[in-house]
């Protein structure tokens, strides 16, 4: 069954799988955050990772700022985007249901799209890497960009998490979590600090946009193609659990990369099938600390 | 209404009513707390007491009348404001956050004006909690997490203090010890709004008595006046 399979193979589609882990932890974080505080299912995720990409492909073609700058500036805008978006669209649908949230962030995600086909077209747009070359490991190359990708990447979750779990402002976030009521009433500014996690998480998806750029085509559909299996992933690592969202990332990166080697037909299925036994067995999710779902 | 309040008021409540969704649970509520008095509201079950703390603190955002303290009107404010006026607010359910440890629940609150405890004053204070420190917050007792859950929001500095049924679900004896930090608090010139049901709690703690039926204030009682008047009171709260 395994006949052909060169160490080549397997180490490639484990460096695949470990960049594709790299972008499914950094949004299922930003999701798990926006999740956890807001009780928002944030549909419009794929879009603002989208939009971080093509704010860098802009910054790049019009402005002639590089990918490092990019790597700050998205982020920022893509955040102030989200910013907006809380106060005009999420704040008047707050105290409804949560499937008011997910369609109204769907909706968004359809005009974004929209706006960004039109003006843009669907095919997609090279962005060159910013760091060329890399080195050759003996058994396979390895690309200076994508080795960069996974430590940035890497970085980026383990200071969010410590970030959460670590500082007073990570209590503060996690306590409003589970009682944002009493959180005001200790005189902290919760309606303020939701609109700066919602930017937080949104600012997040930007970079990973920019982090995709060089990687992936930059077209406007790059990020509802990525969003099942990051709603995937963060449903099998538990709503809002920081840790679960990271970890099961990077786990179902990985196993997606193996499944492409030993089994390539069930490549595109295995996170689904993962999810939906994780459902059954664990509604909670793999890495919630909560009893039940 | 057989009490005159006499002193200055801090917080004076009238004509207050407030809802839940399009359900009225307060009708016109009126009573006043002077500063550095204790009050409690009592009253059966439903009758509006913790509503009116809700309502107070602004977390029961439906609501009409007028609530000034300090000379300052509270309806129209949010909760995190109300707070920063100098309010604050130890719920019924105690609210102890389960993520966090005893040390950073106590941390929690941000100290808004000066004169609040400190961490360590607070352990001494409430030396009970000092072993349990690192304990996640919801492992501790009941009696433990309602010490917990007044000791926070000492840490702001607030002056005035909205206390819901603190001897709640509590052996005799944490009853006992929670109604001796009271009175410290009490001795040290905190003003105190106190939800209560225990009649034999709100005794041993309060100078004023403000019995709440239906959403109204139906009798304000002094406490000297309260042993004269025990046979109608425990009619209004059904004992």
């Amino acid at each position: 069954m395994f006949d052909g399979i060169t160490i080549q193979l397997l180490m490639g589609q484990l460096l695949i799988g470990l960049i594709n882990g790299s972008f499914y932890a950094m949004l299922s974080m930003g999701l798990a955050i926006i999740f956890g505080l807001m009780h928002v299912v944030n549909f419009a995720h794929g879009a603002q990772y989208m939009l971080g990409a093509f704010i860098a492909w802009l910054l790049l073609n019009t402005l002639g700022i590089n990918y490092w700058g990019a790597l700050f500036i998205a982020p920022v805008v893509v955040a102030i985007f989200g910013m907006v978006m809380e106060r005009l669209v999420l704040k008047p649908i707050h105290h409804l249901d949560h499937l008011y949230g997910l369609l109204a962030t769907y909706a968004v995600t359809l005009i974004v799209e929209g706006l960004i086909r039109q003006q843009y077209g669907s095919s997609g747009l090279p962005y060159a890497s910013p760091i060329p070359g890399g080195v050759n490991l003996g058994f396979m190359f390895l690309p200076w960009y994508r080795l960069w990708v996974v430590l940035f990447s890497f970085a980026m979750c383990l200071g969010t998490w410590y970030l959460i779990e670590h500082t007073k402002l990570g209590s503060y976030l996690r306590a409003a979590n589970e009682n944002p009521e009493i959180v005001e009433s200790f005189g902290i500014n919760v309606p303020r600090m939701i609109t700066l996690t919602y930017a937080f998480g949104v600012g997040l998806a930007g970079l990973s946009g920019v982090l995709a750029a060089p990687i992936y085509q930059v077209s406007p559909s790059m990020g509802s193609s990525l969003m099942i299996v990051i709603f995937a992933v963060v449903v099998i690592g538990g709503m809002g659990s920081i840790m679960g969202a990271i970890l099961t990332g990077y786990l179902l990166g990985v196993v997606e990369g193996l499944t492409k080697v030993f089994y390539p037909e069930g490549a595109n299925l295995v996170i689904f099938v993962i999810m939906i036994f994780a459902l059954v067995l664990r509604p909670q999710g793999l890495f919630s600390k909560k009893e039940g779902a | 209404m057989s009490s005159d309040v006499t002193k200055a008021p801090l917080l004076k409540v009238e004509n207050l009513s407030a809802w839940y969704a399009e359900s009225q649970a307060l009708h016109g509520m009126n009573f006043e707390v002077p500063e550095g008095e204790l009050v409690t509201l009592i009253g059966r079950n439903g009758a509006g007491k913790s509503t009116t703390l809700r309502s107070i603190m602004g977390i029961v955002r439906k609501r009409k009348g007028s609530i000034c303290f300090k000379g300052d009107e509270l309806i129209g404010k949010q909760t995190f404001q109300i707070a920063r006026q100098g309010i604050a607010y130890c719920p019924e359910e105690r609210a102890i956050f389960s993520s966090l440890t005893v040390r950073e629940n106590l941390g929690l609150p941000p100290v808004l004006s000066s004169g609040g405890s400190t961490d360590e004053e607070l352990l001494e204070q409430f030396p009970n909690l000092r072993a349990r420190q690192h304990s996640m917050g919801t492992r501790l007792s009941g009696g433990e997490q309602q010490m917990l859950a007044i000791a926070r929001i000492l840490r702001t500095g607030s002056r005035f203090l909205l206390l819901d049924e603190p001897s709640e679900g509590l052996a005799p004896v944490v009853v006992k010890e929670i109604g001796q930090q009271i009175l410290r608090l009490k001795e040290r010139g905190y003003t105190i709004l106190l939800v209560e049901q225990n009649l034999k709690f709100a005794q041993m703690v309060a100078d004023r008595h403000v019995v709440v039926e239906h959403g109204q204030v139906v009798d304000v009682l002094a406490a000297d006046q309260l042993q004269a008047n025990m046979a109608r009171v425990k009619t209004y709260l059904g004992v």
